[in-house]
């Protein structure tokens, strides 16, 4: 995983709430593997019309949009189907950080194994740095995960992170060797639970 | 303090807690599918291999051929049904591929091969892996990194969600299905109703329900933004399991039998939350909008923008609107459909198709329709119960099991602008294809919209 330490680059406003990962990344793409990359997938429904043109609509086809690395969006995103291509079309994409009132519980899981930093921030906060983005288009917001706050010009918050998480995204380590290194433990529960679950452990 | 469900059986597979809090729960039971091949190329590329073959259970569901639109297929479809086969020889775990008689869609073949049992910690690539809560064990879905992780370690590290409660009394009446009660639910909390919750669904009128009945409530808890849903166990979930390819026997299902029975939440246990219906206050229930929670009664008319309480909220119902091309007042039986699709995680199950052949009997389909069993061994019961002659006599055309136009990734799709009724989970944008349009409501429900050609109370068929 790519270490996350701090960021600072151009947000993107996109003030919907509920916005689903088949609107990330539409049904279509999800048979590619995942070295091709997912780039082109993004919001694929969203940028682009009918007939493949892009639609000038799209906030991130308008220039300085276009540039952007964070995402500034609204509540319960990444809500639906648990595909994990959704984090990765954002990333390939070029998205390091997505700001938001809340995360659908398996996108924010998702999201912070692959590297991309989610943080949840009170809704009165996501609409100042929208107004912030719509009135000053270009703004750029610095993140740094290791004081874990969030600069915006004049404004400024700390934010909430698992500390687990935040030490592997800070050493862009992977936790299943982590876990691996927990395996005596794990074997000496196996052994425990067999004899007092038996119909679990030995299926027929 | 008195303990839920939810609390023992994570108390039973917690192997060991981090600094962080984080508890490193064991997974009894973890099923892949042929969407989640993406976990199997992380756990190559990061060096491991498969841990635990014999808890480890494969079923291809997502892009197996149904029979519908052969011409939508693509090569690359074959190609992900056969890296599921490749990966079970592999490392030699049961898999079930097309054409095999315990094939299906993973939650509807999982309980039914008695995969899932009460009490079991279960794990599968899908946001609908909340079905098999229904038969009271903790199940969730997951990203191909947990996959990876799982397939690796047999292990998850979960965080403690909080607790909800919801319950329902009272008894549901004729054509009002578990469809509607779960649709009814997600109206009244919202699609973010349940976040950070594993909701325990109980009551009089979910203890009436049928375990086909109770999958289909537990299937949409992510649809209210769940982590899980559960159901206690009882006597319906113990004679559902009995004799089942996977569920133990003799002197273990004896044991296994007086362990379920303890799993029921204390009196005293404590939720975060609680929510309560009465089944009075639920009808047939439709959407009319983009996501689950925009439903009513098929009584009811398309509501207005204005009915909401914010801006964000008036501009997503009016985007939601136009999207599904409808007029604010329009009453929902007006509404002409272009097609119907009876099947799916939620509703594929031999109790929804018999729902649904009892409306179709003697009618004719105003309009294509397709009946997807959820499973072989749901299709082979419907053919043995002649329930397929009713439908293809009735015009629907009687596909092979798998997931199918629910999601529209195996070529089964909704051309766009057209509008489907659809016995599915999900009526996002695009969902059913680009530019699709879909109605959720129950399997009865939507063979009447099929048979009038337009969305109809199935109450005055
Ligand atoms: S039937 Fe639909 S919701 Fe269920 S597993 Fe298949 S695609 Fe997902």
């Amino acid at each position: 995983m790519k270490p996350f330490k701090s960021h600072r680059g151009i947000a993107a406003p996109l003030p919907k709430s509920n916005i689903n990962t088949d609107l990330i990344v539409p049904a279509r793409y999800l048979t590619r593997a995942r070295k091709e990359g997912f780039d082109d997938a993004l919001f694929a429904d969203l940028r682009s019309e009918a007939d493949g043109t892009a639609d000038p609509n799209f906030v991130l086809n308008q220039p300085p949009f276009d540039a952007a690395t964070i995402l500034v969006t609204g509540d319960n995103f990444g809500c639906g189907s648990s595909r994990e291509h959704a984090v990765w079309s954002l990333a390939d994409y070029g998205f390091r950080v997505v700001i938001a009132p809340s995360f659908a519980d398996i996108f924010h899981g998702n999201s912070l194994q692959n590297g991309l930093l989610v943080i949840p921030t009170p809704q009165a906060t996501v609409n100042e740095l929208c107004t912030k983005m719509s009135e000053t288009p270009g703004t750029e917001i610095t993140v740094d995960l290791d004081s874990q706050t969030v600069v915006c010009g004049n404004l400024s918050y700390t934010f909430d992170i698992d500390p687990y998480r935040k030490e592997c995204l800070l050493n862009g380590l992977s936790e299943t060797a982590d876990t691996l290194r927990r395996l005596t433990e794990i074997k000496t529960f196996e052994g425990r639970h067999g004899k007092s679950h038996p119909w679990l452990t030995a299926p027929n | 303090m008195g303990k839920t469900i939810f609390e023992k059986i994570w108390a039973e597979n917690s192997v060991m807690e981090r600094p962080d809090g984080a508890t490193l729960l064991f997974v009894d039971r973890h099923i892949v599918h042929d969407a989640t091949s993406q976990g199997f190329d992380k756990m190559e590329a990061e060096g491991h291999s498969l841990r635990r073959p014999d808890l480890t259970f494969g079923l291809a569901d997502h892009y197996v051929a149904t029979g519908n639109s052969a011409a939508q297929r693509k090569p690359n479809f074959d190609q992900m049904v056969n890296r599921l086969e490749a990966e079970s020889k592999r490392w030699g775990f049961d898999s079930f591929g097309p054409g095999k008689s315990k094939q299906g869609i993973v939650h509807v073949a999982g309980p039914e091969l008695g995969i899932t049992l009460p009490g079991c910690v279960l794990v599968c690539g899908d946001s609908h892996t909340a079905t098999h809560g229904a038969l009271g064990a903790l199940a969730f879905g997951i990203g191909a990194s947990e996959i990876a992780h799982v397939l690796a370690t047999q292990t998850i590290w979960q965080r403690k969600p909080k607790q909800m409660r919801v319950t329902i009394d009272g008894t549901l009446d004729q054509n009002v299905t578990a469809k509607d009660l779960i649709l009814a639910l997600i109206g009244k909390i919202g699609a973010g109703g349940g976040t950070g919750h594993v909701i325990e669904y109980a009551g009089s009128a979910i203890r009436g329900l049928s375990m086909e009945g109770r999958l289909t409530v537990c299937n949409m808890s992510i649809e209210a933004g769940a982590r899980t849903g559960m159901i206690a166990p009882d006597e319906t979930t113990i004679s559902y399991l009995e004799g089942r390819d996977y569920a133990p026997r003799g002197d273990v299902w004896d044991r296994a039998v007086a362990h379920w029975r303890t799993l029921i939440s204390d009196d005293d246990a404590v939720f975060d939350c609680e929510v309560s219906m009465h089944s009075s206050e639920i009808a047939p229930m439709v959407t009319w909008g983009t996501s689950p929670m925009d439903v009513l009664p098929i009584t009811g008319a398309v509501p207005a923008p204005s009915i909401a309480d914010n801006d964000d909220e008036r501009k997503r119902i009016a985007h939601a609107l136009d999207y599904m091309g409808l007029t604010a007042g329009m009453q929902l039986t007006d509404i002409a459909i272009d097609r119907a699709f009876i099947g799916s995680c939620t509703n594929g199950r031999i109790e929804d198709l018999r729902a649904a052949a009892t409306i179709a009997k003697g009618r004719k389909a105003q309009v294509p329709a397709f009946v997807t069993p959820g499973s072989g061994q749901v299709k082979a019961q419907a053919e043995a119960e002649g329930l397929d002659r009713i439908f293809t006599d009735a015009g629907f055309e009687w596909t092979d099991p798998g997931c199918s136009m629910c999601v529209a990734m195996n070529g089964d799709l909704v051309p766009p602008g057209e509008r489907c009724a659809s016995s599915s989970n999900r009526n996002f944008e695009g969902r059913q294809g680009r530019g699709s349009r879909t109605h959720l409501l129950s399997p009865a429900m939507a063979a009447a919209a099929a048979v009038t050609g337009h969305l109809a109370d199935v109450r005055k068929l």
